[in-house]
């Protein structure tokens, strides 16, 4: 069968400010296929497909639609050229059932006074007609005479009536009416494609999974023939990613066009028929899946090993600083989130902590900074200067950790959530830590010069130091954030993710950072998403897994296979068996 | 005596039932209007004037002219209030709550400016014209229960009821409902779906507000007989607070507007109560409201919650 091209990319090219998300991205995609994009973390796959979706526009470069070139400004357009995305962030209203959430929006069928004008005059004018045709000796029978239009006069009156704005607004309120059997119509659609779902439940009670669905059939309810789906597994469990396969392959066979967003190997290597990689922005290679294999793919997805120089020291004087011990702590939902998590954070060394988004990292930093509650299991704090006399941290609040004199620095994930307030500039941000100081009045004078110092030190761009944190730049912010916390002359450094949407530059100065604090003999807890990084920059790496600690590693020694098979709660023994898969899971975090 | 009770706890609801119904048409769409007390007194003071001078121009001859044209400078007024407040929230993007707490005291001082000015004419003379808000559908003398206590109210009272009925429908029933609740609840979501939030939020609003403007002019015309009183401020709360009592239900707001008139006027139906009685007796339907709020917070099912974007401004570049 001859293949045609449903869309065509070609040498798409879009800028970030100084960061270049796509560089002269070529792609294709046939009619009745399904491609993968694969790509690391950051390399530019949901932007990519974000300019097919419309919500992103691309600097340079052309996008053909059936060989046709195509200007795609915005999601409306997207859905003219039958082009439909499912994003990570359903867009669903919880309290509406799933067939009103796929009819949102949809065009009512116009009620044109035009045409409706056209329509009662063509009508009056072939009842016109049929009178003037009446030939009575054509209607000899009874009913053929009653039928006869003699009776159906044609009148002016009916015409002009049926103009009259109460009519009209009858007939609009008629089309905008919403049908008792809207999730019929819906839920046919939905059997054609072998979804197993009821649209009459509301979202608010459906699982993930399901949501998902609701998503993919308001997109083909649409009329969409190529459907984007961004890390469309991320969030379901196996099973339903099996089910979410079956449907793939069930839209395939109908024809449609499928670009699946991921960066898991294997399932790359079970649905799709074609695998486009990028990597750093740029299209490395688009392959046969049946002509290669993962081991290939991991080159060209990862390429070649970057050396990243950082400078790390051995530590010396390591002393344990913060010790965790059965650490368990549950959610709202009173799953585990933490589950019996042990480990020490030594003075002078970097702990790297690695793991699949979402496996507990968050808890655990927030457990010990006094923000999350627990269940049970102890947080012990050695004080360098009193060795002695250990606290216990365990179920204090951050102001009581404060006052036992724990010097405990907090660098949180959700920058300007927990970390800074974004409405108040820099100097107020800075005094967040020291608002208790000064008799009376507030002393601004040293939050100012820290201010000025951090902008100056970590080269902040910013217009002034009474800027509001939010106008700045998320690494600007990363920096102010980080600044502020490694100000306070920590014992104990706690950073999550701190280089996530970082340019290269600004990710070193924050890793110069900790390793600096390292030095100084600060415990430095790194929450990491880049296994390069970590190995390059931790000491010992903890592996979590769904909130238990699968394993500890020496970041000297350890390497990037061993790591993601802790991070999927494989011990390394099990390595042979589940080689290949390592590289799948080599990272995952949220592409954001 | 029970009728009677009835009879006037129905009358003075359809004030109530104007302004919630309009209330819950701009929430719906996301906005949380606070303005309502505001609208109420300026448009009834409107409404007032352009029925001052309908009777100077032609007594009572005209009932017609002294009825439609106060109305629909009512309503305008109204959606004029409406377009202010919309224009701050959405275009300028102001605080809803503040803009709207500054409506309703903008609102009220001006219709009290207003009305000072007009006094010093013949103002009262609008009093002869209140028995034709009063006298039309009217089937006062029949004998029947039913009629006495639901059918012998003046023509706004009805229209109240059969426009929280419509309106209810509306927001049930049509895609401009489904669509302007998913503004409401989502408007990032409703966005990407192809509805244009700030078209819904100006309309609904300026819809709201041109309803809950009847309500000041209902409550002046017919319950108060044509005699200008600054009651509305407190009514306009009421209103408010009835939104919340029949969870942004309008249908719910034709029984519960009912509840709201009859303990209002409770007092005067008891004998012998204290002026410090009084006034416990008048706090009731507050309290109410807030019972019902906190009873449908710990015990709420989802779907009888407040629009999820309820008082949240929208812009496309956030998302």
């Amino acid at each position: 069968m001859e293949k045609t091209v449903a869309i065509e990319l070609k040498g798409i090219t879009k800028v970030f400010g100084d960061v270049i998300a796509n560089k002269n991205v070529d792609l294709e995609l046939y009619r009745g296929e399904i491609l993968s994009v694969l790509g690391e973390n950051g390399s530019g796959k949901t932007t990519l497909m974000n300019m097919i979706a419309g919500i992103y526009f691309p600097d340079e470069g052309q996008i053909f639609v059936d060989g046709k070139e195509v200007v795609i400004k915005s999601p409306k357009d997207a859905f003219a050229h039958k082009i439909g995305m499912i994003h990570q962030h359903f867009k669903l209203v919880d309290v509406f059932t799933a067939a009103d959430n796929i009819i949102l929006g949809e065009k009512c069928p116009k009620f044109d006074v035009k045409q409706e004008a056209e329509r009662i005059r063509a009508e009056h004018e072939a009842e016109n007609k049929a009178f003037e045709e009446y030939k009575p000796e054509e209607h000899t029978g009874v009913l053929s005479y009653m039928k006869a239009p003699k009776f159906h006069k044609p009148s002016e009156t009916k015409r002009k009536i049926a103009a009259l704005p109460f009519v009209k607004l009858g007939r609009a309120m008629k089309f905008n009416w919403l049908a008792r059997h809207r999730a019929d119509e819906v839920q046919k659609i939905a059997n054609k494609f072998g979804f197993q779902i009821d649209l009459k439940k509301k979202i608010y009670d459906m699982s993930v999974s399901e949501k998902q669905t609701v998503e993919i059939i308001k997109v083909l309810y649409r009329g969409a023939d190529i459907l984007i789906l961004d890390e469309p597994t991320a969030v379901l469990t196996p099973q339903e990613i099996d089910k979410l396969f079956e449907v793939l392959r069930n839209m395939k066979a109908h024809g449609k066009s499928i670009i699946i967003i991921t960066h898991k190997l294997n399932e790359v290597m079970e649905i799709s028929d074609r695998v486009a990689v990028l990597r750093k922005g740029e299209h490395i290679a688009t392959v046969n899946t049946s002509e290669t294999n993962e081991q290939e793919l991991t080159e060209m997805m990862v390429g070649k090993k970057v050396s990243l120089n950082i400078d790390r020291t051995e530590p010396h004087d390591a002393k344990d600083r913060l010790v965790v011990s059965g650490l368990t702590a549950l959610n709202e939902e009173g799953v585990k989130v933490l589950d019996d998590v042990s480990f020490e954070a030594r003075s002078g060394e970097i702990l790297g902590i690695a793991g699949i988004a979402g496996s507990g990292q968050r808890q655990l930093l927030e457990a010990i900074a006094g923000l999350y509650k627990v269940k049970s299991g102890e947080i012990t704090y050695n004080d360098p200067n009193n060795e002695d006399k250990p606290v216990d941290l365990r179920s204090k609040t951050p102001l009581q950790i404060r006052n036992l004199g724990v010097r405990l620095s907090f660098v949180p994930e959700d920058r300007l959530g927990m970390g800074l307030v974004g409405n108040m500039d820099l100097v107020d941000n800075m005094m967040l830590r020291s608002y208790r100081k000064g008799f009376m009045f507030l002393d601004r004078k040293s939050p100012k010069k820290l201010a000025e110092t951090i902008v100056e030190e970590l080269e902040v761009v910013t217009p002034s130091t009474h800027t509001a944190v939010r106008k700045l730049s998320g690494g600007n912010v990363q920096k102010v954030l980080v600044g502020r916390e490694i100000s306070s002359a920590p014992t104990v450094l706690m950073a999550a993710y701190p280089v996530r949407g970082l340019d290269i530059n600004s990710s070193y100065t924050i890793y110069n950072l900790l390793n600096e604090q390292k030095e100084k003999g600060v415990a430095v807890i790194f929450v990491g998403e880049d296994l390069d990084v970590l190995i390059e920059l931790c000491d010992r790496i903890m592996v979590i897994c769904a909130g238990k600690v699968t394993g500890v590693v020496d970041g000297r020694t350890a390497n990037k296979n061993d790591i993601g098979l802790l991070m999927m709660g494989k011990s390394s023994e099990e390595n042979e068996a589940a080689d290949n898969e390592t590289q799948a899971i080599k990272e995952d975090g949220i592409d954001e | 005596m029970i009728a009677a009770f009835l009879k006037s706890a129905i009358r003075l609801s359809a004030t109530f039932l104007f302004g919630s119904t309009g209330e819950i048409i701009i929430e719906k769409g996301g906005h949380l209007n606070l303005g309502i007390p505001g609208v109420m007194s300026v448009g009834a003071a409107c409404g007032c004037i352009a029925e001052f001078y309908m009777v100077r121009a032609f007594g009572t001859s005209a009932p017609f002219m002294l009825l439609a044209i106060p109305i629909l400078v009512t309503l305008l007024t109204g959606a004029l209030m409406g377009l202010l407040f919309s224009f701050l929230t959405v275009t300028l993007r102001a605080n809803q709550n503040v803009v709207g707490l500054a409506m309703t005291t903008f609102g009220v001082g001006l219709a009290g400016y207003l009305i000072t000015k007009m006094q010093s004419q013949n103002f009262i003379i609008i009093t002869r014209a209140s028995k034709f808000y009063l006298n039309l559908f009217n089937l006062a003398g029949n004998d029947n229960w039913f009629v006495k206590i639901f059918l012998s109210h003046g023509i706004l009272v009805y229209i109240a009821i059969i426009l929280a009925i419509v309106v209810q429908i509306i927001l049930s029933k049509t895609r401009v409902g489904l669509n302007l609740r998913a503004v409401g609840e989502n408007p990032a979501t409703a966005d990407a779906a192809g509805i244009n939030v700030t078209k819904y939020r100006y309309v609904s609003t300026c819809v709201g507000c041109a309803i809950s403007a009847l309500g000041g002019l209902f409550c002046i015309m017919d319950y108060m007989g044509g005699n200008w009183e600054y009651i509305l401020e407190g009514y306009g709360w009421l209103s408010i607070a009835l939104v919340i009592f029949t969870m942004w239900r309008p249908a719910l707001a034709i029984p519960g507007s009912f509840i709201f008139g009859g303990l209002y006027i409770l007092s005067s139906y008891i004998d012998g109560v204290t002026f410090a009685q009084m006034e416990i007796i008048n706090i009731l339907p507050y309290a109410v409201a807030i019972v019902v709020l906190i009873i449908t917070s710990i015990f709420g099912k989802k779907n009888v919650q407040p629009p999820a974007a309820l008082g949240l401004s929208y812009f496309r570049e956030e998302r």
